[in-house]
């Protein structure tokens, strides 16, 4: 039923200004009533708390906290300021209520038309009670995602926005409400962070470099050793198949704030392997394993190898035991070799299933927090970065700048940077990959 | 060389790398095992194997409430665990089942939002929702870690969606004309068909309180008593504890992995259907 060519008649347009008009004039009392509440709702909404929370948004707060003379009492009076931390908050609660308020009312004329349509055509139009029990037939999909849309709303996009905005700001650690306003900067941190050529960016490019190669070697590496310890695994005549995949897997089941911090402990200058390796007189010297910078960069590779080879070995097993035995006894009668066997039958299958999983790796190893912040901590710390160390990945330089210094803005510009990279990564990749255009025909 | 006899030692050599590989992914185990049990205390000893060993780390672990209370962080992350396991697998299998099974207008666009929501970095948005949190006063409780680890299943689903996709369509038809409504259908048809799926879901959500020990801190700052296992664990490493507690560390870390694991091996199979599932059928 196509109702936007439906011409208007007079109820449904009252429904633009009084929603649910339309509805309530056909009999639709319920409904039309719940439509109208909800925009009186808003409007009361608005008029009381939602402009002067606006106006908010725009001068984020004038008068700082501070001392008055009170004249009546003869002596310095605190009084609080405004909290700019706050006004922003509300202002962007107020925008996104309002976001969601043009989808409502948008349903509103849906509405309001479709039941112009149905009494056009002469049929009685469903009740309340019918249209509630639409929504678990029809429309079950509005009750399933209620819940879930509130969560991401609340939990994900609301902080979300407040952050890119906070990258327009300058709320840094000397900005702090409620005892300082921070206010509009305009692109200022984005400039400084990309073409000023000070500390910031000093640290930047260094620091997404050595994030971008990072990436690159430790999902290589994870993925090539991963999928040949799968193949070791699953060889023929090897035993106990079970029990090597569950020996690997508890590096999945054991937290890595436990495994890692051991490892971090382990090696430690003074740390078990140091110790153990001039016991055995293996070398005179302790070794910098995460003290000495290019070691340590070594080192949260291989260690990640430990974390990363199980999960590409489950995955990989799983293809390997549903590639059809056949194609590889029509192979061996054809007299091929196995490793062309392995080259034209399983390479192929492996990678054609495995590049979406391959492009998340890489975009979850830009962002892989856990191991850089457990086992390094970002160290050894580069003086020359501003408050980072050489293993910093941008992602903990980005938790070290929210969580010590404070430097929100900047810790947001680098969230939003980031968020390009990765858009721009996972776009050139996901939709060139050849199980991205196969799966189009499924849909 | 025969070629048995080549096949032989190429068998022999690839025990030798697996069992090479056991040793190293066990070897922190053991070590931690060994800590555990470890009489001196201090975080850096100059052996690989304790001189004395107590369960002494475990008895302190749980009876000295001096300072830290394992026992009630124990209880607290089992409590937040359960409430967000239910909560989450609820969100992220109704999610899934939407965007698989049902068709409105909006679905593709929510699709699409939800993989770029998913490119910005999580941490990003920590102390945003930790305004959020204090501005409506639910800062340091459990219910605010419970919301927080729940609401971003809606961004979950990708996975399960997967695994619903592999499930005919021609059942669902089959149920509609029979007369069933798409709630019937969800919760007699695709539901009981779903076992795996629901149970990694189960899995993934139920541990993942018990390793974050970023937004938890964050959210129960120095409120020891809130905290759950992770944080509870993570801060007995910070400077000023960690000469007196890295045995009792390592005794709660025992403690904490020992069940974990035993769960994830007795669920291995489902998980890895979970994975593949999701993404060999895409």
């Amino acid at each position: 039923m196509d109702t936007q060519k439906i011409k208007s008649d007079l109820p449904t347009r009252i429904s633009y200004v009084i929603l649910g008009y339309s509805n309530f004039a056909r009999g639709q009392r319920m409904k039309g009533i719940l439509w109208f509440l909800g925009e009186l709702l808003y409007i009361l909404f608005m008029i009381f708390l939602g402009i002067p929370a606006l106006g908010g948004l725009i001068t984020l707060g004038e008068n700082e906290q501070g001392w008055v003379y009170d004249e009546a009492l003869g002596i310095n009076v605190r009084t609080e300021g405004d909290n700019s931390m706050l006004l922003l908050l509300y202002g962007v609660a107020v925008i996104m209520i309002t976001a969601a308020f043009v989808f409502y009312y948008l349903a509103a004329q849906k509405s309001a038309r479709e039941a112009q349509a149905e009494e056009e055509r002469g049929r009685r139009l469903p009740g309340f009670r019918e249209d509630m029990h639409s929504l678990l037939d029809k429309k079950f999909y509005i009750t399933l995602l209620a819940i879930p849309v509130i969560g991401v709303v609340l939990f994900t996009i609301l902080p979300l926005v407040y952050m890119v905005l906070i990258s327009f700001t300058n709320y840094d650690s000397d900005h702090q409400p409620p005892g300082k306003l921070f206010d509009w900067v305009g692109f200022d941190n984005f400039s400084s962070m990309l073409f000023e050529g000070g500390t910031l960016s000093r640290s930047f490019f260094p620091i997404l470099a050595w994030t971008l190669v990072w990436a690159v070697l430790a999902t290589a590496t994870s993925y090539i050793f991963g999928v040949l310890t799968a193949i070791l695994i699953n060889k023929k005549g090897i035993k106990f198949k079970p029990l090597w995949r569950t020996i690997l897997i508890t590096t999945i089941a054991i937290p890595q704030f436990v495994s890692l911090l051991i490892m971090r402990n382990m090696l430690n200058d003074y740390g078990a392997i140091n110790e153990l390796l001039l016991k055995f007189g293996i070398i005179s010297e302790r070794i910098g394993f995460l003290s000495d910078s290019t070691l340590a960069k070594i080192t949260v590779l291989v260690v990640n190898l430990w974390v990363g080879i199980p999960y590409t070995m489950l995955i990989t097993t799983g293809i390997l035991l549903n590639i059809p035995q056949e194609q590889y006894e029509a192979a061996t009668v054809d007299g091929a070799s196995k490793f062309t066997m392995f080259r034209k039958i399983t390479l192929p299958q492996i990678l054609f299933v495995t590049t979406p999983y391959l492009i998340t790796q890489f975009i979850g190893n830009i962002n892989n927090f856990n191991i850089i912040y457990l086992l390094t901590d970002g160290g050894p710390l580069n003086s020359s970065y501003y408050y980072a160390g050489s293993t910093d990945l941008l992602v903990t330089w980005l938790y070290k700048l929210t969580a010590n210094q404070r430097d929100y803005n900047i810790a947001s510009t680098i969230g939003i940077l980031v968020f390009i990279i990765s858009a721009v990564i996972s776009l050139l990749t996901y939709t060139r990959s050849k199980s991205y255009k196969e799966e189009g025909g499924y849909q | 060389m025969s070629a048995k006899a080549k096949r032989r030692l190429g068998l022999a050599g690839s025990y030798a790398i697996l069992v090479v590989l056991s040793v190293v992914w066990l070897f922190p185990v053991l070590w931690v095992v060994l800590t555990s049990l470890r009489e001196e205390k201090g975080s850096f000893v100059p052996n690989f194997f304790p001189e004395g060993y107590t369960f002494d780390n475990y008895i302190e672990l749980f009876s000295d409430t001096s300072v830290f209370s394992f026992g009630q962080w124990f209880a607290n992350t089992l409590i937040v665990s359960i409430a967000s396991c239910a909560l989450t697998t609820f969100i992220i299998i109704s999610t899934a089942y939407v965007m698989s099974r049902m068709r409105f207008s909006m679905r593709k666009s929510m699709m699409k939002l939800a993989l770029i929501l998913g490119l910005f970095p999580g941490f990003m948005s920590m102390i945003a929702v930790y305004f959020v949190l204090k501005s409506v006063g639910l800062t340091q409780s459990l219910l605010a870690l419970v919301l927080v680890y729940s609401a971003g299943g809606g961004l979950q689903f990708y996975i399960s969606k997967g695994f619903f996709d592999t499930i005919p369509y021609a059942m669902d038809e089959a149920a509609m004309i029979d007369g069933a409504t798409k709630a019937q259908i969800f919760t007699k048809i695709t539901l009981p068909l779903s076992k795996p799926i629901i149970v990694y879901t189960i899995l993934t959500t139920f541990m993942a309180p018990w390793m974050d020990f970023i937004f938890a801190r964050v959210i129960m700052g120095d409120n020891y008593s809130k905290y759950t296992v992770a944080v509870g664990l993570y801060t007995m490493l910070s400077r000023e504890f960690i000469d007196i507690y890295f045995t009792r560390f390592a005794a709660g870390a025992v403690c904490i992995a020992i069940p974990i694991t035993l769960l994830f091996i007795s669920l291995q199979k489902y998980y890895v259907e979970g994975i593949t599932g999701g993404s060999v059928k895409g």
